[in-house]
């Protein structure tokens, strides 16, 4: 048995018998991966389906050219518009961005991508911005994304020349 | 959330009825990429779990509402690198410690920290880009969180210059 498994299997025995015994702690710790559980139960495997469908769909001479190494600046402002609709968050932008990569897009867009899709997602910086008033998201979104799309670059210039690659699955 | 998956439906649809064959495959590819990385996603969870079990609100409270900014700033990004939490709780918990008085500063190196950097999504991260990569890639936006909390803090008249 691999050591992931029986890690598994560990944490199933304690949950088990946390809810026997009316352990609290455990109780706390079963209804948090519940919690947590259930909003991506919700989310990724949609996710994978329309991962799936731009797979066969898409061709990649499309992505290549508004998105590969020769595509122009609107590149980045395509990644962070996809990065903007994109829900739930690091964990649905990291299969997004292998599988546009292995379409031909470039690393610094894909960076741009996944660092994007953390900070500007529509509905959540929304709900940033009413309780943390608009003036505090508008600044955190002019000064973060600058930085990421230069770091992206900057990132995706040094791994493109050691010919890194997002593995797909 | 419904309208994600209504596109995703009608999608399939138009897929299936343009070409049954390509949907049948583009489902097999979902499928395949699920089952891999499910066990990363478990992980995860566990891990998720754990972790906000042994820091509760009550402490992120605490820590972060201590009386000197910078130390707070310090503190809220490696509170915010460490945990992960949906946007539902975070900000609503941003929401409480700005009307306690907590700087803007504490609390955007908290919300930028815990949305950029994810030492929780590791696993799955590590998964698409390697370990090194995926060391980098947070190293470099955690430093880009503090910057963001710097200017906020500069911007909200906290930090005088």
């Amino acid at each position: 048995m691999k050591i992931r498994n029986i890690l598994y299997l560990i944490f199933l025995i304690f949950l088990v018998t946390s809810y026997l015994f009316h352990w609290e702690s455990g109780e706390k710790i079963t209804a948090n991966f519940i919690t947590f559980a259930l909003s991506m139960i919700k989310i990724v495997p949609v996710v994978f389906i329309l991962i799936g469908l731009f797979e066969v769909w898409v061709k990649r001479e499309i992505i290549e050219k508004h998105l590969g190494e020769d595509s122009s600046w609107l590149a980045f402002l395509w990644a962070i518009l996809l990065s903007g609709t994109t829900i739930g968050g690091l964990y649905v932008a990291f299969p997004i961005a292998a599988v546009l990569h292995s379409k031909g897009a470039k690393l610094s867009v894909v960076f741009t991508y996944v660092g994007a899709s953390a900070v500007c997602r529509i509905p959540m910086a929304v709900f940033e911005a009413t309780f943390l008033g608009i003036k505090f998201t508008i600044i955190r979104l002019l000064v973060s994304l600058p930085l990421i799309i230069l770091s992206s670059v900057i990132m995706g210039k040094i791994l493109t020349k050691q010919k890194f690659v997002i593995k797909g699955e | 959330m419904q309208f994600l998956y209504l596109s995703t439906l009608i999608l399939l649809v138009v897929s299936f009825l343009t070409n049954k064959k390509k949907t049948q495959k583009a489902i097999k590819i979902a499928y395949k990429k699920f089952t891999k990385i499910l066990p990363a996603f478990l992980t995860m969870l566990i891990f998720i779990s754990i972790v906000l079990f042994l820091v509760p609100q009550e402490l992120i409270l605490k820590v972060l509402g201590g009386s000197n900014k910078y130390l707070g700033t310090f503190f809220a990004s490696v509170l915010g690198s460490l945990t992960l939490m949906p946007g539902f709780i975070a900000f609503p918990l941003a929401g409480i410690l700005r009307q306690q008085g907590i700087p803007y500063m504490v609390l955007s190196a908290f919300t930028s920290t815990l949305m950029l950097v994810g030492i929780l999504t590791f696993p799955i991260e590590k998964k698409f880009l390697g370990s090194k990569v995926t060391i980098i890639r947070n190293a470099i936006f955690f430093v880009i969180s503090l910057i963001v909390s710097v200017v906020i803090g500069i911007l909200f008249g906290e930090i005088g210059i």
